[in-house]
Protein backbone atom coordinates (compact mmCIF):
# COMPACT_ATOMS: atom_id res chain seq x y z
CA UNK A 1 0.00 0.00 0.00
CA UNK A 2 1.48 3.61 -1.05
CA UNK A 3 0.15 5.95 1.21
CA UNK A 4 1.65 8.57 -0.39
CA UNK A 5 -0.20 8.11 -3.64
CA UNK A 6 -3.54 7.60 -1.81
CA UNK A 7 -2.97 10.88 -0.64
CA UNK A 8 -2.25 12.26 -3.68
CA UNK A 9 -5.26 11.35 -5.37
CA UNK A 10 -7.31 12.01 -2.18
CA UNK A 11 -6.13 15.42 -1.85
CA UNK A 12 -6.27 16.29 -5.78
CA UNK A 13 -9.85 15.35 -5.38
CA UNK A 14 -10.59 17.26 -2.08
CA UNK A 15 -8.97 20.36 -3.35
CA UNK A 16 -11.61 20.27 -6.38
CA UNK A 17 -14.25 20.56 -4.11
CA UNK A 18 -12.97 23.60 -2.30
CA UNK A 19 -12.40 25.27 -5.39
CA UNK A 20 -16.24 24.82 -6.18
CA UNK A 21 -17.22 25.03 -3.22
CA UNK A 22 -20.75 26.88 -4.39
CA UNK A 23 -21.30 23.93 -7.07
CA UNK A 24 -20.36 21.40 -4.68
CA UNK A 25 -21.18 22.82 -1.07
CA UNK A 26 -23.68 25.63 -1.72
CA UNK A 27 -26.14 23.97 -4.29
CA UNK A 28 -27.16 21.28 -2.48
CA UNK A 29 -27.42 22.56 0.94
CA UNK A 30 -29.82 25.21 -0.39
CA UNK A 31 -31.90 22.98 -2.47
CA UNK A 32 -32.51 20.29 0.23
CA UNK A 33 -33.53 23.46 2.71
CA UNK A 34 -35.86 23.87 0.05
CA UNK A 35 -37.64 21.16 0.86
CA UNK A 36 -37.37 21.56 4.50
CA UNK A 37 -39.09 25.11 4.32
CA UNK A 38 -41.78 23.64 1.88
CA UNK A 39 -42.25 20.55 3.53
CA UNK A 40 -41.52 20.86 6.41
CA UNK A 41 -42.14 24.50 7.28
CA UNK A 42 -45.34 25.45 5.32
CA UNK A 43 -47.33 22.34 4.10
CA UNK A 44 -45.54 19.91 7.17
CA UNK A 45 -47.99 21.99 9.50
CA UNK A 46 -51.47 20.75 7.72
CA UNK A 47 -50.28 17.37 7.09
CA UNK A 48 -50.81 14.36 10.22
CA UNK A 49 -48.00 13.00 11.92
CA UNK A 50 -46.60 9.76 10.20
CA UNK A 51 -46.12 6.93 12.66
CA UNK A 52 -46.00 9.32 15.79
CA UNK A 53 -43.84 12.00 13.63
CA UNK A 54 -44.29 15.29 12.74
CA UNK A 55 -44.19 15.44 8.64
CA UNK A 56 -41.41 17.82 8.82
CA UNK A 57 -39.27 15.35 11.00
CA UNK A 58 -40.62 12.60 8.91
CA UNK A 59 -39.37 13.19 5.93
CA UNK A 60 -35.39 14.87 6.55
CA UNK A 61 -33.71 11.04 6.93
CA UNK A 62 -35.00 10.74 3.06
CA UNK A 63 -34.06 14.09 2.12
CA UNK A 64 -30.66 13.15 3.75
CA UNK A 65 -30.33 10.13 2.20
CA UNK A 66 -30.86 11.92 -1.63
CA UNK A 67 -28.62 14.15 -1.43
CA UNK A 68 -26.07 11.37 -0.13
CA UNK A 69 -26.95 9.32 -3.08
CA UNK A 70 -26.72 11.66 -5.57
CA UNK A 71 -23.68 13.84 -4.48
CA UNK A 72 -21.78 10.34 -3.83
CA UNK A 73 -22.47 8.97 -7.49
CA UNK A 74 -21.64 12.70 -9.12
CA UNK A 75 -18.62 13.48 -7.11
CA UNK A 76 -17.68 10.02 -7.83
CA UNK A 77 -18.05 9.52 -11.30
CA UNK A 78 -16.85 13.42 -12.07
CA UNK A 79 -13.95 12.87 -10.05
CA UNK A 80 -13.00 9.62 -12.34
CA UNK A 81 -14.28 10.82 -15.69
CA UNK A 82 -12.74 14.07 -15.70
CA UNK A 83 -9.00 12.47 -15.82
CA UNK A 84 -10.80 10.25 -18.63
CA UNK A 85 -11.95 13.34 -20.75
CA UNK A 86 -8.80 15.40 -20.43
CA UNK A 87 -6.28 12.67 -20.85
CA UNK A 88 -4.55 13.40 -17.51
CA UNK A 89 -5.51 9.42 -16.57
CA UNK A 90 -2.34 8.84 -18.72
CA UNK A 91 -0.15 9.62 -15.08
CA UNK A 92 -2.86 7.21 -12.78
CA UNK A 93 -2.43 4.36 -14.98
CA UNK A 94 1.41 5.01 -15.49
CA UNK A 95 2.16 5.68 -11.72
CA UNK A 96 3.55 2.62 -9.71
CA UNK A 97 -0.16 2.01 -7.73
CA UNK A 98 -2.67 -0.86 -7.55
CA UNK A 99 -6.31 -0.18 -8.16
CA UNK A 100 -7.14 -0.39 -4.70
CA UNK A 101 -5.07 2.39 -4.29
CA UNK A 102 -6.69 4.24 -7.34
CA UNK A 103 -9.77 3.21 -5.85
CA UNK A 104 -9.36 4.41 -2.01
CA UNK A 105 -8.53 8.12 -3.06
CA UNK A 106 -11.07 8.67 -5.54
CA UNK A 107 -13.91 7.04 -3.88
CA UNK A 108 -12.54 7.54 -0.34
CA UNK A 109 -12.22 11.47 -1.05
CA UNK A 110 -16.47 11.35 -3.07
CA UNK A 111 -17.55 9.49 0.17
CA UNK A 112 -15.62 12.38 2.16
CA UNK A 113 -17.30 14.89 0.94
CA UNK A 114 -21.29 13.33 1.31
CA UNK A 115 -20.17 12.74 3.99
CA UNK A 116 -19.23 16.25 5.07
CA UNK A 117 -22.59 17.35 2.97
CA UNK A 118 -24.46 15.35 5.00
CA UNK A 119 -23.87 16.60 8.11
CA UNK A 120 -23.89 20.04 7.09
CA UNK A 121 -27.82 19.52 6.04
CA UNK A 122 -28.17 17.73 8.94
CA UNK A 123 -27.20 20.62 10.59
CA UNK A 124 -29.42 23.25 8.69
CA UNK A 125 -32.26 21.00 8.92
CA UNK A 126 -32.66 22.12 13.04
CA UNK A 127 -33.53 25.80 11.85
CA UNK A 128 -36.83 24.73 9.71
CA UNK A 129 -37.44 21.28 12.05
CA UNK A 130 -37.57 19.91 14.85
CA UNK A 131 -36.31 16.18 14.95
CA UNK A 132 -34.58 13.97 16.99
CA UNK A 133 -32.17 11.29 16.56
CA UNK A 134 -32.63 8.32 18.76
CA UNK A 135 -29.87 6.20 17.60
CA UNK A 136 -27.09 8.48 16.75
CA UNK A 137 -24.27 5.72 16.32
CA UNK A 138 -26.56 4.05 14.73
CA UNK A 139 -27.36 7.39 11.88
CA UNK A 140 -23.64 8.50 11.53
CA UNK A 141 -22.82 4.38 10.09
CA UNK A 142 -25.73 4.37 7.61
CA UNK A 143 -24.26 7.92 6.41
CA UNK A 144 -21.01 6.77 5.90
CA UNK A 145 -21.72 3.30 4.51
CA UNK A 146 -24.52 4.90 1.73
CA UNK A 147 -21.80 7.38 1.19
CA UNK A 148 -18.93 5.23 0.40
CA UNK A 149 -21.35 2.68 -1.49
CA UNK A 150 -22.68 4.94 -3.51
CA UNK A 151 -20.08 6.51 -3.93
CA UNK A 152 -18.53 3.24 -6.18
CA UNK A 153 -21.29 3.03 -8.02
CA UNK A 154 -20.17 6.71 -9.15
CA UNK A 155 -16.78 5.68 -9.86
CA UNK A 156 -18.35 2.71 -12.09
CA UNK A 157 -20.67 5.33 -13.75
CA UNK A 158 -18.29 7.52 -14.40
CA UNK A 159 -15.82 4.77 -15.95
CA UNK A 160 -18.53 3.68 -17.80
CA UNK A 161 -19.79 7.50 -19.46
CA UNK A 162 -18.51 7.92 -22.70
CA UNK A 163 -20.01 12.32 -21.92
CA UNK A 164 -21.37 14.27 -19.95
CA UNK A 165 -24.87 13.07 -20.14
CA UNK A 166 -24.23 9.71 -19.44
CA UNK A 167 -23.13 11.22 -15.93
CA UNK A 168 -26.04 12.99 -15.71
CA UNK A 169 -28.78 10.01 -16.57
CA UNK A 170 -28.33 7.48 -13.33
CA UNK A 171 -28.37 10.33 -10.25
CA UNK A 172 -31.59 11.78 -12.68
CA UNK A 173 -33.41 9.14 -14.70
CA UNK A 174 -32.52 6.62 -11.90
CA UNK A 175 -31.66 7.89 -8.65
CA UNK A 176 -33.89 10.64 -8.51
CA UNK A 177 -37.39 8.57 -8.86
CA UNK A 178 -36.53 5.41 -6.67
CA UNK A 179 -35.84 8.02 -4.02
CA UNK A 180 -39.24 9.66 -4.31
CA UNK A 181 -40.79 6.70 -4.69
CA UNK A 182 -38.77 4.73 -1.86
CA UNK A 183 -40.81 6.22 1.33
CA UNK A 184 -38.97 9.32 1.61
CA UNK A 185 -42.21 11.44 1.75
CA UNK A 186 -44.56 8.64 3.14
CA UNK A 187 -44.42 5.49 4.89
CA UNK A 188 -45.17 2.59 2.60
CA UNK A 189 -48.13 1.67 4.62
CA UNK A 190 -50.08 4.35 3.15
CA UNK A 191 -49.46 2.22 -0.32
CA UNK A 192 -52.17 0.23 -1.68
CA UNK A 193 -51.14 -3.12 -0.88
CA UNK A 194 -50.43 -3.98 -4.67
CA UNK A 195 -47.85 -0.92 -4.50
CA UNK A 196 -46.43 -1.96 -1.47
CA UNK A 197 -45.21 -4.82 -3.22
CA UNK A 198 -43.54 -3.54 -6.04
CA UNK A 199 -42.46 -0.60 -3.62
CA UNK A 200 -40.38 -3.48 -2.34
CA UNK A 201 -38.13 -3.48 -5.26
CA UNK A 202 -37.11 -0.40 -5.17
CA UNK A 203 -33.57 -0.81 -3.31
CA UNK A 204 -33.82 2.43 -2.18
CA UNK A 205 -36.47 1.51 0.32
CA UNK A 206 -34.59 -0.25 2.80
CA UNK A 207 -31.74 2.47 2.72
CA UNK A 208 -34.07 5.52 3.71
CA UNK A 209 -36.35 2.95 6.31
CA UNK A 210 -33.16 1.84 7.98
CA UNK A 211 -31.71 5.50 8.19
CA UNK A 212 -34.95 6.68 9.41
CA UNK A 213 -35.04 4.33 12.15
CA UNK A 214 -31.77 5.93 12.85
CA UNK A 215 -33.64 8.87 13.91
CA UNK A 216 -37.27 7.97 15.09
CA UNK A 217 -36.73 3.85 15.95
CA UNK A 218 -39.48 3.50 12.82
CA UNK A 219 -39.08 1.80 9.80
CA UNK A 220 -40.85 0.05 6.86
CA UNK A 221 -38.59 -2.95 6.70
CA UNK A 222 -36.62 -4.15 9.63
CA UNK A 223 -33.40 -2.54 10.87
CA UNK A 224 -31.40 -5.99 10.05
CA UNK A 225 -33.07 -5.93 5.97
CA UNK A 226 -31.37 -2.56 6.11
CA UNK A 227 -28.20 -2.87 7.04
CA UNK A 228 -28.21 -6.21 5.08
CA UNK A 229 -29.53 -4.35 1.75
CA UNK A 230 -26.65 -1.65 2.61
CA UNK A 231 -24.07 -4.21 2.52
CA UNK A 232 -25.28 -6.04 -0.24
CA UNK A 233 -25.15 -2.92 -2.81
CA UNK A 234 -21.90 -2.43 -1.17
CA UNK A 235 -20.26 -6.09 -2.30
CA UNK A 236 -22.15 -5.68 -5.34
CA UNK A 237 -20.46 -2.29 -6.69
CA UNK A 238 -16.79 -3.43 -5.16
CA UNK A 239 -17.47 -6.38 -7.84
CA UNK A 240 -18.16 -4.04 -10.46
CA UNK A 241 -15.03 -1.81 -9.82
CA UNK A 242 -13.10 -4.89 -8.82
CA UNK A 243 -14.35 -6.13 -12.71
CA UNK A 244 -13.50 -3.48 -14.48
CA UNK A 245 -10.56 -3.43 -12.94
CA UNK A 246 -9.99 -6.83 -13.85
CA UNK A 247 -10.36 -6.08 -17.52
CA UNK A 248 -9.42 -3.04 -17.84
CA UNK A 249 -12.36 -2.15 -19.15
CA UNK A 250 -12.76 1.22 -20.40
CA UNK A 251 -9.77 2.57 -19.05
CA UNK A 252 -6.95 0.59 -20.71
CA UNK A 253 -6.91 -0.43 -24.33
CA UNK B 1 25.51 -4.16 -18.45
CA UNK B 2 22.17 -5.91 -18.35
CA UNK B 3 19.27 -3.76 -20.66
CA UNK B 4 17.74 -1.12 -18.46
CA UNK B 5 14.80 -1.90 -20.82
CA UNK B 6 13.98 -5.53 -22.53
CA UNK B 7 10.82 -5.86 -24.95
CA UNK B 8 10.58 -9.50 -25.52
CA UNK B 9 8.09 -10.74 -28.16
CA UNK B 10 5.80 -7.70 -28.10
CA UNK B 11 2.76 -8.17 -29.63
CA UNK B 12 -0.30 -5.56 -29.59
CA UNK B 13 -3.67 -6.44 -31.33
CA UNK B 14 -6.25 -3.35 -30.30
CA UNK B 15 -10.02 -3.96 -29.56
CA UNK B 16 -10.56 -3.41 -33.69
CA UNK B 17 -8.25 -6.41 -34.56
CA UNK B 18 -5.67 -3.78 -35.92
CA UNK B 19 -1.86 -5.66 -34.81
CA UNK B 20 -0.27 -2.22 -34.23
CA UNK B 21 2.92 -4.13 -32.45
CA UNK B 22 3.92 -6.99 -34.74
CA UNK B 23 6.71 -9.47 -32.27
CA UNK B 24 8.29 -6.40 -31.35
CA UNK B 25 11.75 -7.06 -29.69
CA UNK B 26 14.02 -4.11 -28.21
CA UNK B 27 16.36 -3.39 -25.60
CA UNK B 28 17.47 0.31 -24.47
CA UNK B 29 20.57 0.46 -23.27
CA UNK B 30 21.32 1.93 -19.53
CA UNK B 31 21.94 5.60 -19.74
CA UNK B 32 21.41 5.95 -23.41
CA UNK B 33 19.44 7.84 -25.31
CA UNK B 34 17.64 6.49 -27.89
CA UNK B 35 15.66 7.89 -30.35
CA UNK B 36 12.79 5.87 -31.92
CA UNK B 37 12.16 6.86 -35.50
CA UNK B 38 8.99 6.17 -37.63
CA UNK B 39 6.26 7.01 -39.51
CA UNK B 40 2.69 7.98 -38.23
CA UNK B 41 0.76 5.32 -37.18
CA UNK B 42 4.10 3.14 -36.76
CA UNK B 43 3.38 1.83 -33.10
CA UNK B 44 5.75 4.17 -31.13
CA UNK B 45 2.88 5.75 -28.99
CA UNK B 46 1.82 1.69 -28.56
CA UNK B 47 4.77 0.98 -27.83
CA UNK B 48 5.69 3.54 -24.81
CA UNK B 49 2.05 3.08 -23.67
CA UNK B 50 3.07 -0.60 -23.23
CA UNK B 51 5.95 0.32 -21.01
CA UNK B 52 4.40 2.66 -19.33
CA UNK B 53 1.03 0.66 -18.41
CA UNK B 54 -1.42 2.47 -19.97
CA UNK B 55 -2.21 -0.04 -22.26
CA UNK B 56 -2.29 -4.02 -21.74
CA UNK B 57 -0.27 -6.24 -24.27
CA UNK B 58 -1.45 -8.86 -25.81
CA UNK B 59 1.62 -10.70 -25.80
CA UNK B 60 5.35 -10.67 -24.67
CA UNK B 61 7.11 -9.91 -22.07
CA UNK B 62 8.98 -5.97 -20.96
CA UNK B 63 11.03 -5.70 -18.42
CA UNK B 64 11.99 -1.85 -16.60
CA UNK B 65 15.32 -2.65 -14.65
CA UNK B 66 14.94 -6.11 -14.17
CA UNK B 67 11.45 -5.68 -12.99
CA UNK B 68 8.70 -7.35 -15.05
CA UNK B 69 6.11 -4.54 -15.77
CA UNK B 70 2.69 -6.82 -15.10
CA UNK B 71 4.18 -8.88 -12.43
CA UNK B 72 6.00 -6.50 -10.65
CA UNK B 73 4.54 -3.37 -11.78
CA UNK B 74 5.56 -1.26 -8.82
CA UNK B 75 9.19 -1.37 -9.36
CA UNK B 76 9.06 -1.13 -13.13
CA UNK B 77 6.99 1.82 -12.67
CA UNK B 78 8.67 3.60 -10.12
CA UNK B 79 11.67 4.15 -11.92
CA UNK B 80 9.98 5.48 -15.28
CA UNK B 81 8.90 8.91 -16.07
CA UNK B 82 6.64 9.27 -18.87
CA UNK B 83 5.65 12.59 -21.03
CA UNK B 84 3.36 11.54 -23.53
CA UNK B 85 2.74 12.77 -27.02
CA UNK B 86 -0.99 14.65 -26.29
CA UNK B 87 -1.11 17.57 -23.82
CA UNK B 88 -3.14 16.93 -21.34
CA UNK B 89 -2.73 18.66 -17.76
CA UNK B 90 -5.27 19.92 -15.89
CA UNK B 91 -6.78 23.66 -15.76
CA UNK B 92 -7.65 24.70 -12.61
CA UNK B 93 -4.53 23.23 -10.86
CA UNK B 94 -1.73 25.33 -10.06
CA UNK B 95 1.96 24.45 -11.05
CA UNK B 96 3.23 23.99 -7.89
CA UNK B 97 0.26 21.63 -6.79
CA UNK B 98 0.67 19.46 -9.99
CA UNK B 99 4.21 18.56 -9.83
CA UNK B 100 3.48 17.76 -6.15
CA UNK B 101 0.59 15.37 -6.55
CA UNK B 102 2.67 14.19 -9.24
CA UNK B 103 5.52 13.33 -6.75
CA UNK B 104 2.77 12.18 -4.46
CA UNK B 105 1.13 9.74 -6.94
CA UNK B 106 4.33 8.53 -7.50
CA UNK B 107 4.90 7.03 -3.89
CA UNK B 108 7.41 9.68 -3.11
CA UNK B 109 7.95 11.37 0.12
CA UNK B 110 7.53 15.16 -0.41
CA UNK B 111 10.53 16.71 -1.72
CA UNK B 112 10.05 20.84 -2.15
CA UNK B 113 14.09 21.21 -2.76
CA UNK B 114 13.99 18.99 -5.69
CA UNK B 115 10.72 19.84 -7.47
CA UNK B 116 11.90 23.87 -7.22
CA UNK B 117 15.17 22.72 -8.59
CA UNK B 118 13.29 20.88 -11.47
CA UNK B 119 11.40 24.04 -12.15
CA UNK B 120 13.94 26.49 -12.39
CA UNK B 121 15.38 24.08 -15.03
CA UNK B 122 12.52 24.20 -17.01
CA UNK B 123 12.26 28.31 -16.30
CA UNK B 124 8.64 27.59 -15.04
CA UNK B 125 9.84 28.66 -11.34
CA UNK B 126 7.95 32.54 -11.74
CA UNK B 127 5.08 30.56 -13.06
CA UNK B 128 4.84 27.98 -10.02
CA UNK B 129 1.79 29.72 -8.83
CA UNK B 130 0.20 30.19 -12.23
CA UNK B 131 -2.93 28.15 -12.80
CA UNK B 132 -2.43 25.44 -15.85
CA UNK B 133 -4.54 26.80 -18.00
CA UNK B 134 -3.32 30.50 -17.95
CA UNK B 135 0.29 28.71 -19.40
CA UNK B 136 1.04 29.12 -23.00
CA UNK B 137 1.78 25.48 -25.16
CA UNK B 138 5.04 25.72 -25.03
CA UNK B 139 4.92 26.36 -20.93
CA UNK B 140 2.15 23.44 -20.29
CA UNK B 141 4.87 20.84 -21.95
CA UNK B 142 7.34 21.90 -19.81
CA UNK B 143 4.82 21.02 -16.93
CA UNK B 144 4.13 17.93 -17.96
CA UNK B 145 7.92 17.38 -18.41
CA UNK B 146 8.40 18.63 -15.06
CA UNK B 147 5.56 16.12 -13.62
CA UNK B 148 7.51 13.39 -15.16
CA UNK B 149 10.71 14.56 -13.34
CA UNK B 150 8.95 15.42 -10.28
CA UNK B 151 9.57 11.62 -8.47
CA UNK B 152 13.31 11.38 -10.25
CA UNK B 153 13.44 8.52 -12.47
CA UNK B 154 16.06 6.15 -13.55
CA UNK B 155 13.87 6.06 -17.40
CA UNK B 156 12.24 9.28 -19.28
CA UNK B 157 9.65 8.71 -21.94
CA UNK B 158 9.79 11.64 -24.46
CA UNK B 159 6.89 10.53 -26.94
CA UNK B 160 7.28 13.27 -29.50
CA UNK B 161 8.36 16.44 -26.59
CA UNK B 162 9.63 18.83 -29.48
CA UNK B 163 5.76 18.94 -31.25
CA UNK B 164 5.14 22.45 -32.03
CA UNK B 165 7.70 23.42 -29.49
CA UNK B 166 9.71 26.52 -31.29
CA UNK B 167 13.36 26.38 -32.07
CA UNK B 168 14.60 28.01 -28.50
CA UNK B 169 12.39 25.71 -26.30
CA UNK B 170 13.50 23.11 -28.54
CA UNK B 171 17.56 23.45 -27.96
CA UNK B 172 16.69 24.32 -23.89
CA UNK B 173 14.97 20.85 -23.97
CA UNK B 174 17.78 19.44 -25.66
CA UNK B 175 20.29 21.04 -23.14
CA UNK B 176 18.21 19.10 -20.36
CA UNK B 177 17.60 16.16 -21.84
CA UNK B 178 21.50 15.66 -22.12
CA UNK B 179 21.87 16.99 -18.54
CA UNK B 180 19.44 14.34 -17.53
CA UNK B 181 21.82 11.90 -19.00
CA UNK B 182 24.87 13.08 -17.53
CA UNK B 183 22.92 12.42 -14.20
CA UNK B 184 22.74 9.12 -15.63
CA UNK B 185 18.77 8.74 -16.75
CA UNK B 186 17.74 6.70 -19.70
CA UNK B 187 15.81 8.50 -22.26
CA UNK B 188 13.87 7.27 -24.63
CA UNK B 189 12.16 9.58 -27.11
CA UNK B 190 10.07 9.65 -30.34
CA UNK B 191 10.42 12.45 -32.93
CA UNK B 192 9.58 13.13 -36.25
CA UNK B 193 12.50 16.03 -36.44
CA UNK B 194 15.40 13.86 -37.53
CA UNK B 195 17.63 16.47 -37.08
CA UNK B 196 16.93 15.66 -33.38
CA UNK B 197 17.73 11.61 -33.70
CA UNK B 198 21.04 13.57 -35.33
CA UNK B 199 21.81 15.53 -32.70
CA UNK B 200 20.52 14.08 -29.60
CA UNK B 201 20.63 9.98 -29.93
CA UNK B 202 23.19 7.71 -28.87
CA UNK B 203 21.35 5.14 -30.83
CA UNK B 204 18.39 5.14 -33.33
CA UNK B 205 15.79 3.08 -34.01
CA UNK B 206 13.11 2.77 -36.79
CA UNK B 207 10.08 1.02 -36.52
CA UNK B 208 7.46 0.60 -38.67
CA UNK B 209 4.13 -0.86 -39.11
CA UNK B 210 4.48 -2.31 -36.23
CA UNK B 211 7.97 -4.01 -36.80
CA UNK B 212 12.00 -2.61 -35.50
CA UNK B 213 13.32 -2.56 -38.95
CA UNK B 214 16.58 -1.11 -37.89
CA UNK B 215 18.40 -0.43 -34.51
CA UNK B 216 21.86 1.38 -35.11
CA UNK B 217 24.54 3.29 -32.71
CA UNK B 218 23.37 6.92 -34.82
CA UNK B 219 27.40 6.89 -35.94
CA UNK B 220 27.77 3.57 -37.30
CA UNK B 221 24.60 3.64 -39.42
CA UNK B 222 25.18 7.50 -41.02
CA UNK B 223 28.83 5.66 -41.35
CA UNK B 224 26.73 2.59 -42.90
CA UNK B 225 23.97 3.78 -44.93
CA UNK B 226 25.82 7.20 -45.60
CA UNK B 227 25.81 8.12 -49.48
CA UNK B 228 27.82 11.21 -50.57
CA UNK B 229 26.88 12.97 -53.31
CA UNK B 230 29.82 15.21 -55.26
CA UNK B 231 28.16 18.22 -57.59
CA UNK B 232 30.50 19.30 -60.00
CA UNK B 233 29.28 22.83 -61.74
CA UNK B 234 29.75 23.33 -64.74
CA UNK B 235 31.36 25.71 -66.91
CA UNK B 236 29.06 25.36 -69.89
CA UNK B 237 25.69 23.57 -69.26
CA UNK B 238 25.71 19.92 -71.12
CA UNK B 239 22.65 19.28 -72.94
CA UNK B 240 22.76 15.27 -71.81
CA UNK B 241 25.33 13.25 -69.89
CA UNK B 242 27.77 12.08 -72.14
CA UNK B 243 27.35 9.03 -73.31
CA UNK B 244 30.59 7.34 -72.18
CA UNK B 245 29.37 8.41 -68.96
CA UNK B 246 25.63 6.88 -69.28
CA UNK B 247 26.75 3.89 -67.15
CA UNK B 248 27.81 5.83 -63.90
CA UNK B 249 25.32 7.18 -61.25
CA UNK B 250 25.25 10.70 -62.55
CA UNK B 251 22.34 13.33 -62.81
CA UNK B 252 22.21 16.45 -64.69
CA UNK B 253 20.31 19.26 -63.14
CA UNK B 254 17.58 21.10 -65.30
CA UNK B 255 19.75 23.96 -66.70
CA UNK B 256 22.54 21.44 -67.60
CA UNK B 257 25.07 23.21 -65.39
CA UNK B 258 25.25 20.67 -62.42
CA UNK B 259 26.57 17.07 -62.62
CA UNK B 260 25.87 15.06 -59.94
CA UNK B 261 27.54 12.05 -58.77
CA UNK B 262 26.72 9.51 -55.89
CA UNK B 263 28.54 7.16 -54.59
CA UNK B 264 29.19 5.43 -50.98
CA UNK B 265 32.05 6.10 -48.40
CA UNK B 266 31.78 2.54 -47.28
CA UNK B 267 32.88 1.01 -50.42
CA UNK B 268 36.81 0.85 -51.42
CA UNK B 269 36.44 2.03 -54.82
CA UNK B 270 33.98 5.29 -55.06
CA UNK B 271 35.27 5.86 -58.69
CA UNK B 272 35.72 9.53 -58.14
CA UNK B 273 39.13 9.64 -60.24
CA UNK B 274 37.39 7.52 -62.81
CA UNK B 275 34.53 10.21 -63.64
CA UNK B 276 36.76 13.24 -63.18
CA UNK B 277 39.70 11.11 -65.96
CA UNK B 278 36.49 10.73 -68.49
CA UNK B 279 35.44 14.27 -68.16
CA UNK B 280 38.76 15.41 -68.61
CA UNK B 281 39.54 13.58 -71.79
CA UNK B 282 35.62 14.51 -73.49
CA UNK B 283 36.51 18.46 -72.89
CA UNK B 284 33.85 18.77 -69.77
CA UNK B 285 35.15 21.72 -67.50
CA UNK B 286 34.06 22.72 -64.34
CA UNK B 287 34.16 25.86 -62.06
CA UNK B 288 33.69 24.51 -58.37
CA UNK B 289 33.05 20.89 -56.85
CA UNK B 290 31.53 19.64 -53.30
CA UNK B 291 30.33 16.50 -51.35
CA UNK B 292 27.81 16.24 -48.99
CA UNK B 293 27.28 13.74 -46.73
CA UNK B 294 23.71 12.15 -46.72
CA UNK B 295 21.58 12.89 -44.11
CA UNK B 296 19.92 11.09 -41.15
CA UNK B 297 16.35 11.85 -43.13
CA UNK B 298 17.56 10.71 -46.40
CA UNK B 299 18.12 7.18 -44.90
CA UNK B 300 15.16 7.34 -43.43
CA UNK B 301 13.22 8.05 -45.94
CA UNK B 302 15.35 5.28 -48.07
CA UNK B 303 14.88 2.49 -45.29
CA UNK B 304 11.22 3.10 -44.54
CA UNK B 305 10.00 3.05 -48.52
CA UNK B 306 12.44 0.91 -49.16
CA UNK B 307 11.02 -1.78 -46.55
N1 LIG C 1 -6.96 2.67 -29.19
C1 LIG C 1 -6.70 2.23 -30.42
N2 LIG C 1 -7.55 1.39 -31.04
C2 LIG C 1 -7.29 0.94 -32.28
N3 LIG C 1 -6.20 1.26 -32.99
C3 LIG C 1 -5.31 2.08 -32.43
C4 LIG C 1 -5.52 2.62 -31.12
N4 LIG C 1 -4.46 3.40 -30.82
C5 LIG C 1 -3.65 3.37 -31.90
N5 LIG C 1 -4.16 2.58 -32.87
C6 LIG C 1 -3.55 2.29 -34.16
O1 LIG C 1 -2.30 1.70 -33.93
C7 LIG C 1 -1.34 2.17 -34.88
C8 LIG C 1 -0.14 2.70 -34.16
O2 LIG C 1 -0.49 3.90 -33.48
P1 LIG C 1 0.53 4.73 -32.62
O3 LIG C 1 -0.20 5.81 -31.96
O4 LIG C 1 1.30 3.80 -31.77
O5 LIG C 1 1.48 5.32 -33.75
P2 LIG C 1 2.70 6.32 -33.63
O6 LIG C 1 3.87 5.62 -34.19
O7 LIG C 1 2.80 6.84 -32.27
O8 LIG C 1 2.26 7.46 -34.63
P3 LIG C 1 2.46 9.04 -34.55
O9 LIG C 1 3.80 9.34 -35.11
O10 LIG C 1 1.39 9.57 -35.44
O11 LIG C 1 2.29 9.46 -33.13
C9 LIG C 1 -2.06 3.20 -35.73
O12 LIG C 1 -2.42 2.59 -36.94
C10 LIG C 1 -3.28 3.56 -34.95
O13 LIG C 1 -4.34 3.85 -35.78
MG1 LIG D 1 2.60 8.64 -31.39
Amino acid sequence: MNLYSVRAIYMFEMARTWRTLLQSVATPVISTSLYFVVFGSAIGSRMVDIDGVSYGAYIIPGLIMLTLLMQSISNASFGIYMPKFSGTIYEVLSAPISYVEIVLGYVGAAATKSVILGLIILITATFFVDYRIDHPIWMFSFLVLTSITFSFLGFVIGIWADGFEKLQIVPMMIVTPLVFLGGTFYSIDMLPSFWQGVTLLNPVVYLVSGFRWSFYGVSDVHIAVSTGMTFGFLVLFIALVWWIFKTGYKLKS
Amino acid sequence: MPPIISVQGLNKTYASGFEALKNLDLDINTGEIFALLGPNGAGKTTLISIICGIANPTRGTVTADGHDILTDFRQARAKIGLVPQELATDAFETVWATVNFSRGLFGKAPNPAHLEKILRQLSLWDKRNSKIKALSGGMKRRVMIAKALSHEPKILFLDEPTAGVDVELRRDMWEMVRGLREQGVTIILTTHYIEEAEEMADRIGVISNGEIILVEEKTALMRKLGKKQLTLSLREPLANVPDSLAAMPLTLSEDGRELNYNFDTEQEHSGISELLKELDSQGVEFRDLRTRESSLEDIFVGLVHGQ
